[in-house]
């Protein structure tokens, strides 16, 4: 008996009408996998009842079989051609489409988009090519059906695929294959059309699929280990978990996010199995670290050139399948891979009705079979890859209420080279008092506010202005002062590119412990470089404090003017170097949580917008 | 490095809900039938869990069971170690309850069913792990990896979570339980594949002994033998690839009225 290989799972959509369970049926019947005699009794029912026999009836047959009483959300299809074995995936039900699909289509390998040539790309063609794009379902053959009715035109499937074409690439989509067909005639299914299609010299729908790569590319991506247990049973110590991408070998130093710590693998372990030296995605395995670092459930092993995003800020196009709407301002709990943390909806951009693609802009609730553009803030670090580079750890779903609510894709999330920050094996190390206690103690959490913008946009004022009203508030904030910290802890410290690094690092860290203390601290530097900035927020969030970036904006020649401490005026002289805005870049924030415009907000105004925003993510979690 | 197969593809997607399950709930248990599919379980949980099975393993035992299937129990749960617990339903044993008076849809539902809910009240446990394949029955096609039940241990087969990317259903309210169900996938083929495969042990029962052996087993009343000449896993195989009836053939209660299994299941049968 030879090992049967992985079976590719391929999900069929496409507009209601246009011949998908045709199709199926025919599939399933040129691929001899029905059941023996089912054909005769189909036949022998229509003649029955004096109906025309159909293929469709053949999946109709199937379903109602499986079904019984009971209405089925996705069905699974056997099949086999040749080559390899399939499985059909069919989202039957218009009503709870978006669930039915999503919940089929997450799994599939590839899809199968229907289009009757003789109707052309209508509306549900466009909707499913959504769907598939938003779930990273990436190899698509399109089937231009019913052929027959079109008097098997060269033309109308040229126009038909040109068109489609086109819209597949708004979506980002390049589809493998178009392929045209007649599945009630059985033209171009199994057998070549070369008597009705003469012109046409691709392959068949069976053979069209036979092309897709089976063998998933997962594993040449970068390593994305994530943990779900950690166990003791014995004297060993073994981390449990999934490889969701790429590849882990023995004798491989991993590090760990979000606490950034490494270690190398020191086995792979098994049960009643021979031992072995790697394993590679979609493996559930269990490893041994050489050095004893701490790991946990959740945490995401990678290799050190290519670690994951760490960030408590989220893009996500998110779908909604309840009938709670989502709404701004409401938290939920995250789940992405084995990690769980607490969110915040902090921005709707813009809310997309599934069914008919109208994009409405601006902030309103999500409704069910809604799509939308928004922005979360979680409570936790959260690890992540854009879903475009590595799809498994770019898919989270938000739960409410026990309940899977909705689901999401992340993008535009910004890589860093984590190498230069590393803190080498130091464990952080964890007092008897948890931050929650002091939070509840202290009635507020701690947090780094980090004011960012020119010299001159006034960082200085609105830190010293915001620092009182914390106070006021009885609040604990302190502001870190760029003066005041080269007077002492970065005296060493001058103005080249080196030392700017090191002198945010150092005032990153030093927030940290600050945040971790209970202490809302605010920072006011220039901090012109958006990777610096970044990493300010990957080092706060290591002590799990919030970090709030907020852009101090005003124009150059407003900062200029303003000149109070004549610095402008120096730089313009060349009296002093590496100015920024003069001869050195400020790279403004593309995402900050909070911006404020000086030019146009008087201080007070400023520091009640900041407010705003700032005093809800400071309450204490219930 | 080859090729992984389909076997592997649905031992790693176990071995992954094994362990999601490990860590969601407080109070696991999962029944032990001694049949095939129970094996493959307890064969799995060794795998998830590097040659232990961290959580008891329940038998229900009807008071019928055939003595070939307790030899295996006893040997079974000295050979991996098992935390077995035996449970009866004494109270209906007391009462007169059994195949030699009432009908096997009652019987098994006292027996089998009541028993399972007593010991889940008294051990408080909050997860199920169970063995339940889609391929066997048509009232399973809808079945989710984690599928919840609630306090009556009803199953609302109309409005199930959706479960995607490897997210399940894991936090049951209060008072209500959790199947776990690692086998869904997988069919009886693939079954008797893994245990040739991995060589598991399993009940002589299954092959055959004068022309006739047991496909599906229960309890001795009611389970009867089918013919067959499969003495080998590779004859079973080949047998299965030819024949059309259900593996649950054998079973009586399942054909002692119309629907009887899907009333069953809606009153807490798995």
């Amino acid at each position: 008996m030879t090992a049967e290989a992985e079976r590719l799972k391929i999900v069929f959509v496409g507009h209601v009408d246009h011949g998908k369970s045709t199709l199926i049926g025919r599939i399933l019947h040129d691929t001899n996998s029905l059941p023996e005699g089912k054909l005769d009794l189909i036949r022998q029912a229509c003649a029955a009842e004096a109906m025309e026999f159909e293929y469709a009836f053949v999946l109709d047959a199937l379903l109602e079989e499986q079904a019984q009483n009971i209405t089925i959300d996705t069905t699974q299809i056997p099949f086999r051609t040749a080559e390899r074995r399939y499985v059909i995936i069919d989202a039957p039900g218009h009503k709870e489409f978006l669930k039915n699909m999503i919940t089929g289509a997450a799994n599939a390998d590839a899809a199968l988009l229907v289009i009757a040539a003789n109707e052309g790309v209508r509306e549900q063609s466009r909707r499913h090519a959504y769907l598939l794009s938003l779930l990273g379902v990436k190899q698509i053959v399109v089937v231009v059906n019913k052929m027959d009715l079109a008097g098997y035109s060269k033309d109308l499937f040229r126009e038909i695929e040109r068109e489609y074409r086109a819209f597949l690439a708004t979506l980002g989509m390049e589809p493998r294959l178009f392929v045209p067909a007649s599945a009630k005639q059985g033209e171009n299914v199994a057998r070549p059309a070369d008597a009705v299609m003469p012109w046409y010299s691709g392959p068949t729908v069976l053979q069209a699929l036979d092309q897709l790569d089976g063998s998933r590319t997962a594993h040449e991506q970068p390593l994305r280990f994530c943990v779900q247990d950690v166990y003791r049973f014995d004297e060993r110590r073994i981390i449990a978990g999934r490889i969701e991408s790429g590849t882990l070998r023995v004798g491989d130093e991993i590090v760990f996010s979000p606490a950034n710590k490494s270690s190398v693998v020191a086995t792979i372990e098994t049960w009643n199995a021979p031992s072995r030296s790697s394993a590679t995605a979609g493996e559930s395995i269990g490893i041994t670290l050489r050095e004893q670092i701490f790991v946990e459930r959740g945490y995401v092993g990678s290799h050190q050139q290519e670690t994951p995003i760490e960030t408590n800020r989220v893009h996500a196009d998110v779908f909604w399948m309840v009938d709670s709407p989502l709404r701004k301002g409401a938290a939920y709990t995250l789940r992405l891979a084995t990690q769980e943390v607490r969110c915040q909806v902090v921005a709707i951009e813009q809310v997309m009705d599934s069914a008919t693609l109208g994009i409405t802009p601006g902030e309103r609730d999500v409704a069910r079979n809604e799509v939308a553009r928004v922005t979360l803030q979680t409570r936790a670090p959260l690890v992540v890859d854009n879903h475009d580079r590595i799809a498994h750890l770019g898919r989270f779903v938000l739960v409410d209420q026990r309940r899977i609510c909705g689901g999401g894709v992340v993008f535009g999330g910004v890589y860093t080279d984590r190498t230069s920050v590393k803190s080498q094996n130091i464990s952080w190390s964890e007092g008897k008092i948890t931050a929650h206690q002091r939070a509840t103690r202290n009635g507020h959490r701690g947090a780094v506010v980090w004011l960012t913008g020119l010299s001159g946009s006034g960082k200085s004022t609105i830190a010293r202005a915001l620092e009182a009203e914390l106070f006021r508030r009885a609040i604990h904030g302190y502001v870190l002062d760029g003066d005041n910290i080269r007077h002492g802890l970065n005296s060493n410290l001058g103005f080249s590119p080196e030392d700017r690094v090191e002198n945010i690092r150092r005032v990153s860290e030093v927030a940290k412990l600050m945040a971790d203390a209970g202490t809302v601290v605010i920072t006011a530097f220039i901090s012109p470089y958006r990777a610096d900035r970044r990493r300010a927020r990957e080092i706060a969030l290591e002590s799990k404090a919030e970090f709030i970036e907020v852009f101090v904006d005003a124009p150059l020649p407003v900062c200029e003017q303003r000149d109070p401490k004549q610095l402008y005026q120096k730089a313009r002289a060349g009296k002093i170097r590496d100015f920024t805005g003069i001869d050195a870049p400020y790279e403004a924030p593309e995402d900050p949580e909070i911006a404020v415009r000086t030019d146009q907000q008087t201080v007070e105004e400023s520091v009640s917008t900041i407010l705003e925003q700032l005093l809800p993510r400071l309450r204490p979690e219930e | 490095m080859s090729a992984r197969t389909h076997l592997d593809a649905l031992e790693n997607q176990s071995v992954f809900i094994f362990r999601e399950a490990y860590h969601a709930f407080k109070n696991i248990a999962m029944p032990w039938s001694m049949g095939k599919d129970s094996n493959v379980l307890i064969w799995l949980a060794n795998k998830a869990f590097f040659g232990r099975v961290p959580f008891p393993v329940l038998h229900i035992d009807t008071t019928y069971e055939f003595p070939e299937m307790l030899e295996f129990r006893d040997w079974a749960a000295k050979h991996y170690r098992l935390k077995l617990i035996v449970k009866i339903n004494e109270e209906a044993r007391a009462r007169g309850v059994g195949y030699e008076r009432h009908d096997p849809v009652t019987v098994t539902h006292e027996l089998k069913t009541v028993a399972l809910q007593q010991v889940l009240a008294e051990h408080k446990f909050d997860a199920l792990i169970t063995g339940i394949r889609r391929d066997e029955d048509p009232t399973r096609a809808k079945e989710r990896y984690f599928s919840p039940r609630n306090a009556q241990y009803e199953w609302d087969y109309k409005d199930q979570p959706p479960e995607f990317w490897g997210q399940f259903a894991s936090n049951p309210a209060p008072g209500e339980h959790v199947r776990v169900q690692p086998l869904l996938d997988w069919t009886e083929a693939d079954i008797w594949r893994y245990i040739e495969r991995e060589k598991i042990p399993i009940p002589q029962m299954y092959f055959a002994r004068n022309g006739q052996r047991f496909r599906s087993l229960g309890c001795s009343p009611i389970t009867k033998p089918v013919p067959s000449h499969a003495a080998t896993i590779a004859e079973i195989i080949a047998e299965l690839d030819q024949t059309k009836t259900s593996e649950r053939a054998g079973r009586a209660q399942d054909h002692h009225e119309r629907n009887a299994m899907q009333k069953l299941r809606a009153r807490g049968f798995m």
